[in-house]
This record gives C-alpha cells, sequence and structure tokens, in this order.
C-alpha cells in the first residue's frame, strides 16, 4: 500500500448555520431526531395528510356525537324514571254494594297512613272523564259507567314506601283497589336506558376500530411509500423504535388535527342545540322535543367526555402506527429479510 | 471479522449465482473484491452487509453465527457495517449535510457533538460548498462522495463499497480511494467491490476475484 499523505482540504470553509438541533418533543418525552433544517427523516408530504385527517375528523364527530346522545338519553331517561318512580296509583273498580265514594275515601287514609307518603290525592268524576276524554268523547256522563276511578298518590323525595303492604292492606280493606306503582313502566324504561346507552358504547367501539384500522392501513402505505427510506435507515443502523417514531408523530400530529375538528363540530352542535332548545322551550313544539330528548344539554361532563375522546383518538392513532411501523421493522430486522438492496 | 465457509447462494429455483464460498475478511484488512459483470460482487456485498442468507454455509460477523444474530442485536451490527451502495441511496428530501449525518442522527446523537466532524468530512470530500443543497441537484460523483462520506462518518468496524469510484474521474478516485486508504489505517475493515484495474493498480491489496459464481484470493 502506498503510503502517501492524504491531500489537505482545497475546498473553502463553510459557514454552517450555527443554530442548535432543534428538540422535538412528542408523547413520550424529549427526543433528540430534529434535524437542523427542520425537515424530518420521514417527509411530512410522504405519509398521507389531508384524507386521513378528514377521515379522522368524520370519525371524531361521530365518537362524540355518539357519546353526547348516550349522556343525553341516560339523563332523559334517568329523569323520566325518577318522575314516574316518584308517584304511583291506586285504582278502584267500582262495586255495586259499595259507594265509590265512600271506597276513595277509605283507600286514602289508608295509604296516606304508610310511610313515605307524601300526599293523597282523588281523581273526581270531572278529571276522570278528562282522562277519558279522548276514548270517550266529551259530553260523558261517568255516572252511567262502571269506570274505575283514580287515586294519585304523591311519594316523598328518597323515600321507599312498602308497596307490598300498601296493596296487600288495600286488597284486604278495599274491594275492587288495587296498586300500581309502575314497575312495569320503570323497568321498561330502564332496559331502553341501558340498551341505548350499550348500542352508543357499541357504536363508539365501532367507531373507534375504524379507526384504528384506518390508521393500520393508512402506515402500511406510508410505509410502503417511503420503504426506500427505511431501509436506508436499517444500514445506516437506526433501530425500530427510532422508524417508528419518524411514522408516529406524523400520524399523531394527523390525529390531533382531524380528532379536534371532529370532536371541536361534535361540541359546537350540542351548545347549539342546546341553545336551540333553551329559545323554543316556551313553544309547544320546543316543549313536545324537550319532554322527548330532553334540552339537550350534555353538561361539562360531555364536553369532558368529547375532550377525552378527541384524546384518546389521537393516541391511538399515535400508538396503532407505532405498533404497525414496528411488527413490520421487527420483519425487517430479521436477518436476510431486506430484499430491496 | 467477517467469515464465510462453504456458502452458496441462489435466487428462487434458479443456478447457484455463488458457489463454495470460503474465506475471511481479518480485522483492519484491506481487499478489492473483483471479476466482470454479473459475476455476483453485489450478491457477495449483500451477504456480507446481511441483507441476504445464503442458501447453504455459514456466514459469520464479528464472532457471531449470522443466523444466531436476534432483531434486537441486528441494529448495533449494522452500525459497525458502513455501506456504499452503487446507486447511492441518498434520502432525496434532506441535504448533504443531512444525509452524511443521519448514521450519527439515528444513534440519538446531538448534532451538536457531530457538526463539525461531518463538516470537516464533507470539505474533505470536495463537498465543502454543497454540504445544504438536496441531493437531485448533485452530480452523480457527488452523490457517490456524499454516499461514502455517510458510510465513513461514523468509523464503522467494516466498509462495504459497491463500485464507490464508479462515477467519478480518475484523480477523485484516487482521492477517494486514499480516503478509504486512510480509514483502513484508522482500523477498519475495508472491502471494495470494483472493476476498475486501474484504481486497484494503484495500491497494493489483496483481491477477491470472482467469476462465474467461485472466488479466486490473490494475497
Amino acid at each position: 500500500m502506498t503510503d502517501e499523505p492524504l491531500p489537505d482540504p482545497v475546498e473553502k470553509p463553510d459557514d454552517a448555520p450555527d443554530q442548535a438541533a432543534k428538540r422535538d418533543t412528542i408523547a413520550g418525552g424529549a427526543i433528540r431526531y430534529e434535524l437542523r433544517s427542520g425537515r424530518h427523516v420521514v417527509p411530512r408530504e410522504s405519509v398521507a395528510g389531508q384524507a386521513l385527517a378528514i377521515v379522522i375528523a368524520i370519525m371524531a364527530f361521530l365518537a362524540c356525537l355518539t357519546l353526547g346522545a348516550v349522556i343525553s338519553i341516560s339523563d332523559t331517561a334517568g329523569r323520566w324514571q325518577n318522575d314516574i318512580a316518584r308517584e304511583v296509583t291506586v285504582q278502584i273498580k267500582p262495586f255495586e254494594e259499595r259507594a265509590m265514594e265512600e271506597a276513595m275515601d277509605e283507600a286514602a287514609r289508608l295509604v296516606a297512613g304508610f310511610d313515605g307518603i307524601e300526599k293523597v290525592t282523588a281523581l273526581d268524576k270531572k278529571q276522570t272523564a278528562r282522562l277519558l276524554e279522548p276514548w270517550l268523547g266529551s259530553g260523558l256522563d261517568i255516572e252511567e259507567l262502571p269506570v274505575p276511578r283514580l287515586l294519585t298518590v304523591a311519594i316523598k323525595a328518597g323515600a321507599k314506601p312498602d308497596f307490598a303492604a300498601i296493596r296487600a292492606a288495600l286488597e284486604a280493606k278495599v274491594p275492587g283497589a288495587s296498586l300500581d306503582d309502575h314497575r312495569a313502566w320503570v323497568d321498561r324504561l330502564t332496559a331502553m336506558a341501558w340498551t341505548m346507552i350499550a348500542v352508543g358504547l357499541a357504536v363508539l367501539a365501532l367507531v373507534l376500530t375504524a379507526t384504528v384500522l384506518t390508521v393500520v392501513f393508512a402506515t402500511r402505505g406510508a410505509m410502503a411509500g417511503n420503504r426506500e427510506i427505511i431501509e436506508v435507515l436499517h444500514f445506516v443502523g437506526a433501530d425500530g423504535r427510532f422508524i417508528a417514531r419518524q411514522f408516529q408523530r406524523h400520524f399523531l400530529a394527523l390525529a390531533a388535527r382531524g380528532a379536534l375538528a371532529g370532536g371541536g363540530a361534535a361540541a359546537a352542535l350540542f351548545v347549539v342545540l342546546a341553545v336551540w332548545s333553551m329559545i323554543s322551550r316556551a313553544t309547544p313544539q320546543g316543549d313536545q322535543i324537550a319532554a322527548l330528548f330532553g334540552s339537550f344539554s350534555i353538561g361539562w361532563m360531555g364536553y369532558l367526555g368529547i375532550a377525552l375522546v378527541v384524546a384518546a383518538i389521537a393516541l391511538l392513532a399515535a400508538g396503532t402506527s407505532r405498533q404497525t411501523v414496528m411488527a413490520r421493522v421487527s420483519q425487517l430486522e430479521t436477518y436476510g429479510r431486506i430484499q430491496g438492496s | 471479522m467477517i467469515s464465510f465457509e462453504n456458502v452458496g447462494l441462489r435466487y428462487g429455483l434458479g443456478q447457484e449465482v455463488l458457489s463454495d464460498l470460503t474465506f475471511q475478511v481479518a480485522p483492519n484488512s484491506f481487499q478489492f473484491l473483483t471479476g466482470p459483470s454479473g459475476a455476483g460482487k453485489t450478491s457477495l456485498l449483500r451477504l456480507m452487509m446481511l441483507a441476504l442468507k445464503p442458501t447453504r454455509g455459514l456466514v459469520r460477523i464479528f464472532e457471531k453465527n449470522a443466523t444466531e444474530i436476534t432483531r434486537t442485536e441486528m441494529p448495533s451490527i449494522r452500525r459497525r457495517v458502513g455501506v456504499v451502495f452503487q446507486d447511492f441511496r441518498l434520502l432525496s428530501h434532506l441535504t448533504t449535510y443531512e444525509n452524511v449525518a443521519l448514521p450519527l442522527l439515528v444513534r440519538g446523537k446531538e448534532e451538536t457533538s457531530y457538526r463539525s466532524d461531518v463538516t470537516e468530512l464533507l470539505r474533505w470530500v470536495g463537498l465543502g460548498e454543497r454540504m445544504h443543497v438536496l441531493p437531485p441537484v448533485l452530480s452523480g460523483g457527488e452523490k457517490q462522495r456524499a454516499a461514502i462520506a455517510r458510510a465513513l462518518i461514523d468509523q464503522p468496524s467494516v466498509l462495504l463499497a459497491d463500485e464507490p469510484t464508479g462515477n467519478v474521474d480518475p484523480p477523485l478516485a484516487r482521492r477517494l480511494l486514499r480516503l478509504f486508504v486512510e480509514l483502513h489505517r484508522t482500523g477498519t475493515s475495508v472491502i471494495i467491490a470494483t472493476h476498475d484495474l486501474t484504481l486497484m493498480d494503484q495500491i497494493n491489496a489483496r483481491r477477491l476475484v470472482l467469476n462465474e459464481g467461485h472466488l479466486q484470493i490473490y494475497d
């Protein structure tokens, strides 16, 4: 071999920019891998951009809408349940051998004697006739008909009267009297509320699954498009975590942007609906909608839930892309598996 | 450092492109790998850089059987092997400086700790004025020099170079060869695949000659 000395450098010194290497912070701590030019090792443009952000925004919007709907339904069902549970009805069927008015007085006295009863109100003939009006028409003389009469019993808040004892006492002392504690309604409402919540959670799970799968496909697409970069990174000694981080940062940013837009839109929609519901409260139409769907107000818990869904979707997307890259890269790290060299 | 024992390689069901290769690359050695086009030089380099698995035989690198290297060990092994690709493989969206600094970047080193080394090496290979431009605007020779600088920057234990002077004029080829020699002096084993006889004649080094898949060694 020659021992010829190496020539001196011929080029003039380059005045390299003196800015320090930028630091980048992503979920998981400070990472020292930012290039001083501000470029990324995996270029941002090579990762599916706008379309993926829009898909994630739609997913986040649907997820937040579902969450808000679940909260709203659960509140409304709870209110219905509460209203119904605070009132029971005593029905007295007409018996010839006994005067109805006496029977009603006795039933009212009997029921009022039990613990937890706030007030017993007997519906008079007029009120009873009004209740039957939709079926039998106006101008009804209920004296001519064997119509059952009703007592409404208001229950003290938080009290749990012994309905079985009331029912037994009524049946023993007032012939033809029966107690309806609306249990069947309450049970149905509870079942409906739980069904709606379960359906909502299932939709939420489906939306999140679809988001994960979308990100998996997008990451795979981005990896395929950047195959050469990944191989070069491998040959210069990058490990799987380094490569995964390059993709993860893009997907975290994309997903955060999309999820914020979707979650923000859902939150805005709930605000608009709540304001509209407040404005139209006094109108018959507004009252009907309020009776069915509540006030559309999802409360601070609802907005907190939306914020959590947004954060969860962004982190889920970042985590999913990381896992997808790690799975692929670990194949590349196997001896003899790099085909492109 | 690298040893091959009865190594054979075939692609798919075709004929063996490399047959019965048995040789060693000693620590701190310098050798040329030569032979006519299509003789299997690139395939042999790919076997040495663990990008390909032989169909038969045993490959050992850094005293380790290649088949026993785990996935987690692979990055640290690769960090000890510098590679100059025939097609350069520079990342076209990164500047020359960033491409050359890439091996140090992936090791998690602070940019301030290697800036002067990278700048100095770039000047040495004649790219001092071109360090902040993107590879697409570099000439073939400049790309080649950038690829060489990237392989050298972290002083690898082994340097595998595939036609590293194929796109440069003779004076620059001599200059790059001196760079490889200098690297060898600092303890790196160098394997240069080339069919440039003029280049090989410039230094007295071991020659591994591939012909129709068989290897002859001239020490």
